[in-house]
């Protein structure tokens, strides 16, 4: 494990009475693709404004390799950041707008200025190029590229100055979905190819759990869990970062013992324990842990209320005891029909109750979200993804 | 569908024909004619082609130079004050930008002619500037440091007074569309500046100054052509000594030289000229053209 190369130290930020960072204690090591995910108005942009250092703080430190770095001013900061929309110069060509840090003198820890050759220049922006396939458009003027391109005249534009961090504020934001499986892949090359530490700024969960090493769930200014990809995914904390993270069920439960929860009147076997004797908790069970068996053996019994083809599986929505259940399959059980389900240890996760305890994990309403797709200018992506709009 | 948009533009383009486009033609046609008696008996005339009106012409370079000299010094002088009060402006909270944009405006709600009329009472050898001076003693102190035996401050009907009455009249034309560039500028690209390592001189320099340029052109010939052929400004505070383009032509038309036709030939020349200087200026700016429609 590299050492800690940046740290948020108690840091509060409000704009006037409205606190948008609240007390957040955050660690990023040398090296690691960190990813700062949540909802709009969560406080990741805000975030990662403070590290580039366009705000700073109300209170708590911000360190830089040890040292406070609060009042440093952004152009004094071995930090570069991909904007969101990009922020290329509009009067530069692609070859100028990736020159435009490496022009800029710097002073060296003895106060001597450095300024490079224009062989040094042309020889660093060659290579950036390279790295981001943008060969031959040096000359390229900006409003000539594509939302691609201009993506990667951006990348280039940052590394360029060999940062010992990038920031990326949604990146991909703008781009479409072919496009940007593509960008994340290059992205993640890039990382590891130049050994950077990466802080990116996403409200796509997939994009965070794909590209991270390190992932860090945020909602009204606190951070709600920090852990890796499958940590994140399959231990969630609390329901907000289950829901918000894939889909879940999430169901009232009673821990009776170590191992043993209650749900439904019924016992399961888990694998969770340190409870109070009969505390009540959030249960959550992924739709693709759920098996489907016969009536007669099943742990619990539901009636099958609807039925989406998603390609590679179906997701049902069956209804045990008027609570609804979200439940991907390969099998296909019609409507109406009367099914048996299964959940294996591992497939159960228990959870503390917290204030986010009822708001999430009920798909009660799905059918009635599927009245509205039936409409066909509904897209079902949206529904799913509660508060992941653009901010 | 195409047809019909196009008839809705009818109005417009009968309005150029006689407004824009008839005017110009007449104005050609007069430059190269000359009313001419053809029989000494009748007295009869006949208008006849020549090239006689720019051949006169000659004898008025000194008017012209001195046109576009006091039209380049004062439009010079409105982009050093106004490039400054436009970035202010731009950069302030909106309080600010609210109360300089009002006072800017507030000037030009009143008449121009009235404007002008009070600088020259402010101005004159016995206007309120002078009998300040002489109150405070400043025209005695100068008196007696230069060894002069000055009764007033000469400043009306100077080059200085025109230049201060354009720069006044004009200086809004100038503000306004840098301002209005400046504030549109995207401010994300001012942080990335920063964040590659500008410090805020260098932000000036490489961004907002040639992001800028748009601006300041429109406003370089929003102030230069009324400046370059304006009459009433140097009338009032030039004197009769201070002729410009505006007064040579005017006296053409209204005055006791009654010349139409080498009216119409100076406004010609005085024309072209200016297009060249503005054609000149926009091939120079025309990089930053395509940054705005960015």
């Amino acid at each position: 494990m590299s050492k800690e190369l940046i740290r948020l130290a108690n840091c509060t930020m409000a704009f006037d009475d409205e606190v948008v960072l609240d007390n957040i204690d955050l660690s990023i090591r040398d090296k690691e693709f960190l990813t700062l995910l949540g909802p709009s108005g969560c406080g990741k942009t805000t975030t990662l404004r403070i590290i580039g250092g366009f705000q700073t703080p109300t209170s708590g430190d911000l360190l830089f390799d040890g040292v406070r770095i609060n009042a440093v001013p952004p152009y004094k900061r071995t930090i570069n950041t991909v904007f969101q929309k990009y922020a290329l110069f509009p009067h530069l060509n692609v070859y100028e707008n990736i020159a435009f840090g490496l022009r800029i003198p710097k002073t060296d820890e003895k106060g001597k200025k450095l300024k490079l050759t224009e062989e040094e220049i042309d020889q660093r922006v060659t290579e950036m190029l390279e790295v981001v396939n943008l060969r031959g458009f040096e000359k390229r003027h900006i409003s000539q590229l594509s939302g691609g391109q201009q993506q990667r005249v951006a990348i280039a534009r940052a590394l360029v100055n060999r940062p010992k961090v990038l920031l990326l504020d949604e990146p991909l934001g703008a781009l479409d979905l072919k496009l940007r499986k593509d960008m994340q892949n290059e992205l993640k090359r890039i990382q590891q190819a130049m050994e950077i530490t990466f802080v990116y700024v996403t409200h796509d969960q997939e994009e965070a759990l794909a590209m991270s090493d390190t992932v860090v769930v945020m909602d009204k200014g606190k951070i709600q869990q920090i852990g890796s990809p499958e940590d994140i995914y399959n231990e969630p904390k609390n329901a907000f970062v289950a829901d918000f993270i894939g889909e879940s069920n999430i169901i009232d439960g009673i821990m009776r013992a170590d191992g043993v929860v209650e749900i439904f009147n019924r016992r399961f076997q888990c694998l969770d324990g340190g409870f109070a004797p009969d505390e009540a908790v959030d249960v959550v069970i992924r739709p693709e842990d759920v098996d489907i068996v016969p009536v007669d053996q099943g742990q619990l019994k539901g009636t099958v209320t609807n039925v989406t083809f998603k390609g590679m599986q179906y997701d049902i929505i069956v209804d045990f005891y008027g609570f609804k259940w979200l439940i991907q399959t390969t099998d296909l059980s019609p409507v109406g029909s009367l099914i048996g389900i299964k959940i294996d240890p591992d497939g159960i996760h228990v959870m503390k109750k917290s204030e986010y305890s009822g708001m999430f994990g009920d798909y009660s309403s799905y059918s009635e979200e599927y009245e509205e797709i039936s409409d066909a200018t509904f897209d079902p992506e949206d529904a799913d993804q509660e508060g992941g709009d653009e901010e | 569908m195409k047809s019909k948009r196009s008839l809705l533009a009818t109005p417009y383009v009968i309005w150029m024909a006689l407004f824009t486009v008839i005017p110009i033609l007449m104005m050609v046609v007069y430059a190269f004619t000359q009313e001419i008696v053809v029989d000494a008996e009748t007295g009869e005339k006949a208008v006849r082609f020549t090239l006689n009106n720019f051949a006169q012409m000659g004898a008025y370079t000194v008017v012209f130079l001195r046109s576009f000299k006091l039209a380049l010094v004062s439009t010079a002088v409105c982009l050093l004050i106004g490039y400054p009060v436009a970035y202010l402006m731009a950069k302030e909270g909106p309080q600010f930008q609210k109360i300089a944009m009002a006072l800017i405006m507030l000037p030009m709600w009143m008449n121009f002619l009235l404007r002008t009329y009070a600088w020259m009472s402010i101005l004159e050898n016995t206007g309120l500037l002078n009998r300040l001076f002489k109150a405070i003693g400043l025209i005695d102190l100068v008196n007696h440091i230069m060894g002069t035996n000055l009764q007033f401050f000469p400043m009306i009907n100077t080059q200085g007074a025109v230049v201060l009455g354009m720069v006044y009249n004009y200086l809004p034309f100038m503000i306004l569309p840098i301002y209005s560039v400046i504030v549109k500028l995207d401010n994300s690209l001012l942080e990335a500046a920063q964040d590659l390592g500008a410090g805020s001189s260098r932000v000036f320099r490489k961004i907002i100054l040639p992001l800028s340029l748009p601006g300041v052109l429109s406003g370089i010939t929003m102030v230069f052509v009324p400046a370059v052929s304006t009459f009433a400004i140097s009338r009032l505070l030039g004197g009769n000594n201070l002729m410009l383009l505006g007064n040579l032509i005017e006296m053409q038309f209204v005055g006791t030289a009654y010349n139409p036709h080498l009216g119409s030939a100076i406004s010609l020349v005085m024309m072209v000229v200016v297009v060249i200087c503005m054609a000149v200026m926009n091939r120079f700016g025309e990089g930053e053209e395509q940054a705005v429609i960015l």
